[in-house]
């Protein structure tokens, strides 16, 4: 505290202290690089109040411009922002050349896998993965046998979800290759920090990520049947009340194609129509935002009404194109994860690029027998369920716990995989009491036509609450601005 | 490295991209939600100033005639008191006719044309629901009510500036005239229908000072008294006053200008477009243009004013009727049978109910969020 008489210098991280964890600032692999030292020293002269000034016109901005999920009562719409922390995430060249080239290595394989298990499925003939792993996945659909995809692409929009540990090592903790949201914050939270803090980014090479857009449009453009000269691309959104619509419509616009919801398609002769004012007009290529569950209710749910009956038989037919394609779920299931580096080395023949945390299979008696041998120090989850279900963090669990967990473990090992405890790296954040460590995660983005393109950036999801590893919207997780530097 | 960015051309406009149904319903039902706002404003406002100045019975209870709000106005509330009626038509969420619940659903739609509108279109919609939905009784205390009104009406006009200076000039912006023009007749004719029998109720009134002030109020709330006076600066009467509202060729609310503007639009979407579709509408604005054209008002009020803007009223609900046929209902019709359209966010698109009330939209309800990821 320092009255108006004496003008303290200010320093943003005087509280900051000595991180315990791998920090992306104060403390990264090269801490003399030159432009993340700059940044530093540039940070460094904000006072608090000052940057907190700014974070609430940036929270006022956010909220007027309306980029927010709504969450819907009987009554009410209530709009919620995602907390957008200011100070950047910074990522090196030579740390983006590794993400890049890892990601690229991973959505590469993940099509290769795909392509296999709905045709010849040559990588389970070849004992490589248990067959009723895939062929028992709820995520696998039988419907997708046999289905060419355009350009052997499944996955068009992949979004890989990334830690650091201690060391700085960066792993992948998860796949999301069904319909991976966030991109549009990547792309926004850019936006706003060019206009709040115009005074950090000034002539700092940051990489764009104005280029995603066209990349979209151009790869669902490249999956659309061959004999279209101009393609009619559209993004199929669940509609108004998806918490996610407003990055549907953020993307139709950047990719400049309408949003449709089912309503607006229907399907003639096995050809996709989409209702407009001058009568129905061809659809060849979808991006969709909608779940497998929900597309055909021919197919899949027949309750589903945001879907468009025939929309599968279409495609099948080739006669329009869909991305993602039906049944990726398969490739970013918990189970299948954790043999992704054999996947990898399988289709590619090569080492993986980003490691996978480490992680021991329960269905296979080494793995099973290490983590019993080491339950109070693993995070031990069963591969069907998703959101934290069922699983149990060793180091968190009571000695009652842990003996009832591993009766559960030892009647279905099957069902179960086991990761030790990662230490996520942390960044600084501005939080109530200043400027703190804040551990952070991060979800680059893969558009994948002809070929494989990632964006220079990517989400990073920050846990706001202390001690926090959750970096998850829904429990208090914010994110940052992620900048990848040019050199 | 992956290949370079190229651009994909396309035709410039006019022969390329036709407009969703869906967005053209939402257009048009965006600018009448925008417009209707506007006008209950204006109405609440100049009802305000002459309660205050006129010592006549309770001028209050014709808001309520005017939007035909007897029945859900009085299940509620007993008295159509200044406090009431500004509750009611202010800030009142059960009450569709009222300010916050408009603005709600021109957001609605507003979030639904999201990809088509302009961003500042949208923010600026975004603004002005949030301090709506935030206002209080304290906010609409006597002597904030008038201030208030000027905000809204304010808050309307930059949007209409704000559309008219960045709304991308294709098939949205004729929809978004007509939906606009329909509104702003539509409320006209109801300003006129009930000012002039509520202010008219006996011989003995007529030129009388009350009355005068009345009918300038009435001119003041369409912010038409300084026009008027410019073209009549020797006479206000009401008949002249009607005549002024419904017949000027000049004044930007004036019911016959409102007509020719829907015309326009639509005659636009035909020889821009090539969209035959909309000639029952068209048909019908000749009729009903040719009727005003045809009549001085005199006339019309020696044959029955209040029937005459009946019919005007019903004409305007059929060309909507027939927009909505010719470009959304019939234009999206299920083309198979076995396609159910009930539920969530399908509600049959242009499905309206039909009260003596202005006309409002059947929205889709919502539901869990289906998306996991």
């Amino acid at each position: 505290m320092s009255g108006p008489s004496t003008p303290a210098s200010p320093d943003l991280f005087s509280g900051y202290g000595t991180p315990r964890f791998f920090c992306e600032i104060m403390k990264g692999l090269d801490p003399n690089e030159p432009t993340v030292s700059l940044i530093r020293e540039r940070l460094r002269a904000f006072d608090v109040e000052e940057l907190r000034r700014r974070a609430t016109a940036a929270e006022a901005e956010l909220y007027n411009l309306g980029i927010t999920f709504t969450i819907y009562s009987d009554r009410d719409a209530i709009d919620r922002i995602l907390p957008f922390d200011l100070i950047p995430r910074i990522l090196t060249a030579k740390e983006w050349d590794v993400i890049e080239r890892g990601v690229i290595q991973r959505v590469t394989a993940i099509n290769q896998f795909l392509w296999d298990i709905y045709h010849d499925q040559k990588i389970l003939a070849d004992g490589i993965l248990p067959r009723e792993l895939v062929l028992g996945n709820s995520n696998f659909r039988p419907e997708m046998m046999g289905l060419d995809v355009p350009m052997g692409v499944y996955v068009h929009v992949n979004g890989t979800d990334i830690v650091r540990d201690d060391q700085g090592r960066f792993l992948v903790l998860e796949d999301n290759a069904r319909t991976p949201s966030g991109v549009s914050y990547v792309i926004e939270n850019r936006h706003m920090m060019l206009r709040v803090l115009p005074d950090l980014v000034a002539g700092i090479g940051i990489r764009s990520v104005d280029e995603y857009g066209v990349r979209l449009q151009q790869a669902m453009a490249a999956m659309a049947p061959a004999e279209v000269l101009d393609p009619q691309v559209v993004l199929l959104s669940p509609g108004i009340y998806n918490a996610a619509y407003f990055e549907h419509v953020f993307l139709a616009r950047e990719m400049g194609v309408p949003l449709v919801e089912g309503r607006d398609l229907v399907v003639e002769n096995a050809r996709v129509y989409m209702r407009t004012i001058a009568g129905l007009r061809q659809v060849h290529a979808i991006y969709r935002r909608l779940n497998d569950d929900f597309l055909d209710p021919d197919v899949f749910r027949p309750d589903s009404q945001l879907g468009v009956r025939g929309l599968v038989d279409a495609w099948r037919r080739g006669n329009v194109a869909i991305a993602n394609a039906v049944g990726t779920g398969v490739a970013d299931d918990k189970a299948i994860y954790a043999y992704m580096p054999r996947i990898i080395k399988y289709y590619l023949d090569e080492d993986p690029i980003l490691d996978n945390v480490e992680t021991n299979i329960c269905r296979e008696r080494e793995g099973l027998q290490y983590t019993l041998d080491n339950l109070a120090n693993l995070v031990v989850k069963p591969v069907g369920e998703s959101g934290g279900y069922g699983l149990i963090i060793g180091p968190h669990a009571t000695r009652a716990e842990l003996d009832e967990f591993r009766v559960k473990l030892l009647a279905d090992p099957a069902n179960y995989i086991s990761q030790p405890v990662i230490n996520l790296s942390t960044a600084p954040t501005l939080c109530e009491d200043g400027v703190e460590p804040r551990h952070v995660d991060l979800r680059p983005f893969a558009v994948t036509g002809q070929s494989t393109w990632v964006l220079p950036g990517g989400l990073s999801r920050v846990a706001l609450k202390k001690g926090s590893l959750v970096v998850n919207s829904s429990q208090g997780g914010g994110s940052k601005d992620t900048w990848v530097l040019s050199s | 490295m992956s290949p370079p960015v190229e651009q994909i051309q396309h035709e410039p406009l006019r022969a390329g991209q036709a407009l969703l149904s869906r967005y053209a319903e939402s257009t048009v039902w965006l600018a009448r939600y925008m417009e209707r706002i506007e006008n209950l404003a204006r109405i609440i406002d100049v009802t305000d100033t002459f309660t205050r100045t006129s010592q006549t019975e309770n001028g209050w209870r014709s808001i309520i005639q005017i939007n035909a709000d007897e029945e859900r106005f009085y299940a509620t509330r007993r008295e159509a008191d200044v406090a009431n009626v500004a509750e009611f038509y202010v800030l009142d969420r059960e009450n569709p006719n009222s300010i916050a619940s408009l603005i709600h659903v021109a957001r609605e739609n507003a979030r639904a044309l999201r990809p088509l509108i302009s961003t500042e279109m949208w923010t600026h919609i975004n603004m002005f629901h949030n301090w709506v939905r935030q206002l209080t009784r304290r906010d609409i205390g006597p002597s904030q009510l008038s201030g208030l009104c000027a905000r809204v009406k304010q808050e309307c006009q930059t949007h209409n500036g704000i559309t008219e200076g960045t709304f991308y000039r294709d098939q949205g912006w004729y929809f978004y005239s007509i939906g606009k023009y329909l509104e702003r007749g539509d409320q006209t004719t109801r300003l006129v229908d009930i000012k002039y029998h509520t202010l008219l109720p006996r011989e003995a009134r007529i030129g009388s000072q009350v009355d005068l002030s009345q009918w300038s109020a009435v001119l003041r709330s369409a912010a038409a008294y300084h026009a008027y006076r410019r073209v009549m600066p020797r006479s206000l009467t009401p008949a002249a006053v009607a005549g002024f509202l419904l017949l000027n060729n000049a004044f930007p609310r004036s019911l016959i200008l409102t007509l020719r503007q829907v015309n326009w639009a639509l005659g636009q979407l035909r020889t821009d477009y090539g969209l035959r579709r909309g000639g029952d509408a068209l048909e019908r604005m000749d009729e009903l243009r040719a009727s005003l054209e045809d009549q001085t008002i005199q006339q019309i009020i020696v044959r029955g004013l209040h029937e005459f803007l009946d019919w005007v009223q019903l004409q305007l609900r059929h060309i909507q009727d027939d927009v909505a046929d010719a470009f959304w209902t019939l234009a999206t019709a299920p083309i198979e049978p076995a396609v159910a359209i009930q539920t969530f966010g399908a509600a049959p698109p242009g499905a309206m109910s039909q009260t003596m009330g202005g006309m409002t939209q059947t929205m889709g309800k919502p539901e869990p969020d289906p998306v996991q990821t």
